[in-house]
C-alpha cells in the first residue's frame, strides 16, 4: 500500500475525517466552550497547537524510543505525560501573553490535558502507522478540524441566542448536541472519499 | 529483568526531560518582570511579578491576615484591588458577597501579580510585624492538643496585642511540605507578660503545620511568627458575658479570662466548654482557680460522649444543648464563641433566635 500524501491527510483530517464530527472525540470542551465565538476560537487555537505538536512528538517518542525498546505497551502513559507537559507550557504562554484569553478559557485550558481528541489523535497515529511528517499533518489537520467544528457551532449558538426562543429543556448543551448531530450527518456523507489508512 | 530496568529508565528519562522543559518554561515564559503596587494611593512598591498578591506583599513586609496559608479556603485575606487585578476567579466567588464584588474586594491569595496594581488595605495592617521566635516549652495538654509557649527573640520590643487575637505561625519546609507553610493560631496568653506567647495546637489529620508541631518541633527550635491579627478580642461593656468554646477554641477565651483576672474585671461571666470525652478537657485547674479568683465566673464543661462506667457528674451533650438549657430569651449578654465553623454557626443562629443582638456576638471560626 502506498504511503498517503501528508497534504491529502491534512485535508482529510479537517473535512472528511473530522475528529469531532466523525469520531465524536473531544466533546466535553466542545460543549462547554462553544457559547461564544471568541473563546471558541481561543480554545480551538490552543487545541490546534497542542494537537499538532503532541501528535508529532508522540510519533517520535513512540517509533524512535518505545518501539525499538519493545515498550509499546507504555504508550498510553507516555502519551498522556507528553500531552500534560505540553498543555502546561501552552498555559504558561497564554497566561503570560494573552491574559484576556487566559481568563476567558479559565479551567478549560488545563482540561485540554484530558481532551480525548488530542489523546485520540496520538492513538490513531499509532494504529495507522503514520510517519513523522504524516503525523504532523494529521495532528494539525485534526486540530484545525476540531477548531472548525467548535467555531461553526459557536457561531450557530450565538445566532440562536439572539433569535430563537427555545423551550427551556432544549437550551444549552441539549440544542448543541442536536445541531452537532445534524452537522455530523452532513460530514458523514464525506466518509470514505479519502483513504486515511 | 533487563526489560524491567529499561522500562523504568526510559519512562523516568522521558519524565525528566519534560520536567526540565517545564522548568525552563517557568523560568523564561512565566517571567512577569517588575510590577508596581500602589497601596492606599500613597505607598508604592516595586515587586517581582508572578506570585499571588498575598505572598508578594508578605515579602515586602505587609502582612495580610490569612489562616489557611494562601489556599483560598479561609477568606481572611480580602483586599480591595481597584485596578489591574483582572476578572474575579471562580475560586474567589464563593467567598464574596455582591457588595464586596461591587467594591472590588478580592482574595489576595488568588490574585496573581501580573502587572501593576492599585490596591487598598486597612491602615492597621501596616503595623503587623514579623517576629523570630523559639519554641520555649511544649507540653501535652490532651492526647491531641499541645500547649506551645513561644519566646520572641526579635524584634526586642515584643508583640503588642489584644486578648483574643491570633498570629500566623510559619514552619520550615519538611517531609510533608514543599515550601514553608503557615497557619493561624489564637494566643492564650495575655499581652505584657514579657516576650512569651502561648498557643494551643490541635493535631489535624494530614495537617502540615499541626503534624510538624506535634511530631517534629523540639524545644529551642526557631520559627517565624506574624501578627497580631483579628477582630475577636475582649470588648468593654457592663453586660454579662457568655463564652463558648470547643477544642483548641479555648485559647482566645482563656486569654480574655486571664486579662479579666489581671485587670480585676468583675463582670458576671459563664464559660461553656465542650469536648467529646473527659480526657479532652484541659487547663481544668487554671479554670477552676479562675472561678475562685474572679468575682463572678463559672466554668461549665460538657461532654458529648460519656464512656460507660465513667464517674463524670457534670453536664452532658453539646454546647448548643447548654445554650438551650441555660440561656433564656431576652438575656442581655456579650457572647464570645470560638471553635469549629459548624459549632460557631449553630451557636450563632441559636443565640440570635434567643434574641441576642448580632453585634453583641463575637466569634472566631476555624476553617
Amino acid at each position: 500500500m502506498d504511503a498517503i500524501n501528508p497534504l491529502t491527510l491534512f485535508f482529510a483530517a479537517i473535512f472528511t475525517n473530522n475528529i469531532l464530527l466523525t469520531n465524536f472525540l473531544g466533546l466535553c470542551p466542545f460543549l462547554s466552550m462553544s457559547g461564544q465565538k471568541k473563546s471558541a476560537f481561543g480554545m480551538g487555537a490552543a487545541v490546534v497547537f497542542v494537537m499538532a505538536s503532541t501528535t508529532a512528538l508522540n510519533n517520535l517518542v513512540h517509533f524512535k524510543v518505545l518501539v525499538p525498546l519493545g515498550l509499546e505497551h507504555f504508550r498510553y502513559i507516555v502519551f498522556i505525560v507528553v500531552i500534560a507537559a505540553f498543555v502546561q507550557m501552552v498555559e504558561m504562554t497564554v497566561e503570560r501573553f494573552f491574559p484576556a484569553l487566559y481568563f476567558s478559557l479559565g479551567i478549560f485550558l488545563p482540561l485540554i490535558t484530558v481532551n480525548c481528541a488530542i489523546f485520540g489523535a496520538s492513538l490513531f497515529m499509532v494504529i495507522r502507522e503514520y510517519d513523522f511528517v504524516q503525523s504532523l499533518a494529521y495532528g494539525a489537520g485534526s486540530g484545525i478540524g476540531w477548531m472548525l467544528a467548535i467555531v461553526a457551532i459557536s457561531a450557530i449558538r450565538e445566532k440562536l441566542q439572539k433569535t430563537a426562543k427555545l423551550p427551556r429543556g432544549l437550551e444549552g448543551p441539549a440544542i448543541t448536541l442536536i445541531i452537532t448531530g445534524l452537522l455530523a450527518l452532513a460530514f458523514l456523507a464525506f466518509s470514505g472519499m479519502i483513504r486515511v489508512q | 529483568m533487563t526489560n524491567l530496568i529499561v522500562s523504568v529508565l526510559v519512562i523516568s528519562g522521558i519524565g525528566a526531560v519534560l520536567a526540565l522543559l517545564l522548568e525552563l518554561a517557568d523560568r523564561f515564559i512565566a517571567d512577569y518582570g517588575e510590577c508596581q503596587i500602589r497601596i492606599n494611593k500613597q505607598k508604592e512598591l516595586t515587586v517581582q511579578g508572578g506570585s499571588p498578591l498575598l505572598f508578594t506583599l508578605q515579602d515586602e513586609g505587609i502582612f495580610i491576615p490569612s489562616a489557611c496559608g494562601g489556599k483560598g479556603t479561609c477568606a481572611y485575606c480580602k483586599v480591595k484591588v481597584l485596578d489591574g487585578g483582572g476578572p474575579v476567579l471562580p475560586t474567589e466567588l464563593p467567598y464574596l458577597v455582591p457588595e464586596e464584588l461591587e467594591e472590588h474586594v478580592r482574595l489576595s491569595c488568588q490574585v496573581k501579580v501580573r502587572n501593576s496594581l492599585e490596591i487598598e488595605i486597612p491602615e492597621e495592617l501596616f503595623f503587623i510585624e514579623e517576629f523570630r521566635v523559639t519554641a520555649d516549652r511544649i507540653e501535652d495538654l490532651t492526647p491531641y492538643i499541645k500547649g506551645v509557649t513561644l519566646a520572641i527573640v526579635g524584634p526586642e520590643e515584643g508583640i503588642a496585642y489584644k486578648p483574643g487575637q491570633y498570629i500566623q505561625l510559619e514552619i520550615p519546609k519538611y517531609k510533608l511540605s514543599s515550601a514553608p507553610e503557615f497557619r493561624a493560631f489564637s494566643m492564650a496568653s495575655i499581652p505584657g507578660k514579657g516576650q512569651k506567647i502561648e498557643l494551643f495546637i490541635g493535631l489535624v489529620e494530614k495537617g502540615i503545620v499541626s503534624t510538624y508541631v506535634h511530631e517534629y518541633l523540639k524545644e529551642g527550635d526557631e520559627l517565624l511568627m506574624r501578627g497580631p491579627f483579628g477582630d475577636f478580642y475582649y470588648r468593654d461593656s457592663g453586660r454579662e458575658i457568655l463564652m463558648i468554646a470547643t477544642g483548641t477554641g479555648l485559647a482566645p477565651i482563656l486569654s480574655i479570662l486571664r486579662h479579666m483576672r489581671k485587670e480585676k474585671i468583675p463582670r458576671k461571666t459563664t464559660l461553656f466548654f465542650g469536648t467529646r470525652v473527659e480526657e479532652d478537657l484541659y487547663c481544668v485547674e487554671e479554670l477552676e482557680e479562675l472561678e475562685k479568683e474572679l468575682p463572678d465566673f463559672s466554668y461549665i464543661p460538657t461532654l458529648s460522649r460519656v464512656r460507660a462506667g465513667s464517674s463524670w457528674e457534670g453536664e452532658r451533650g453539646r454546647v448548643t444543648d447548654l445554650i438551650e438549657k441555660r440561656i433564656s430569651e431576652g438575656d442581655d449578654l456579650d457572647v464570645y464563641i470560638c471553635g469549629s465553623a459548624e459549632m460557631v454557626e449553630s451557636c450563632f443562629s441559636l443565640l440570635k433566635k434567643k434574641g441576642i443582638p448580632e453585634d453583641q456576638i463575637y466569634f472566631d471560626k476555624f476553617s
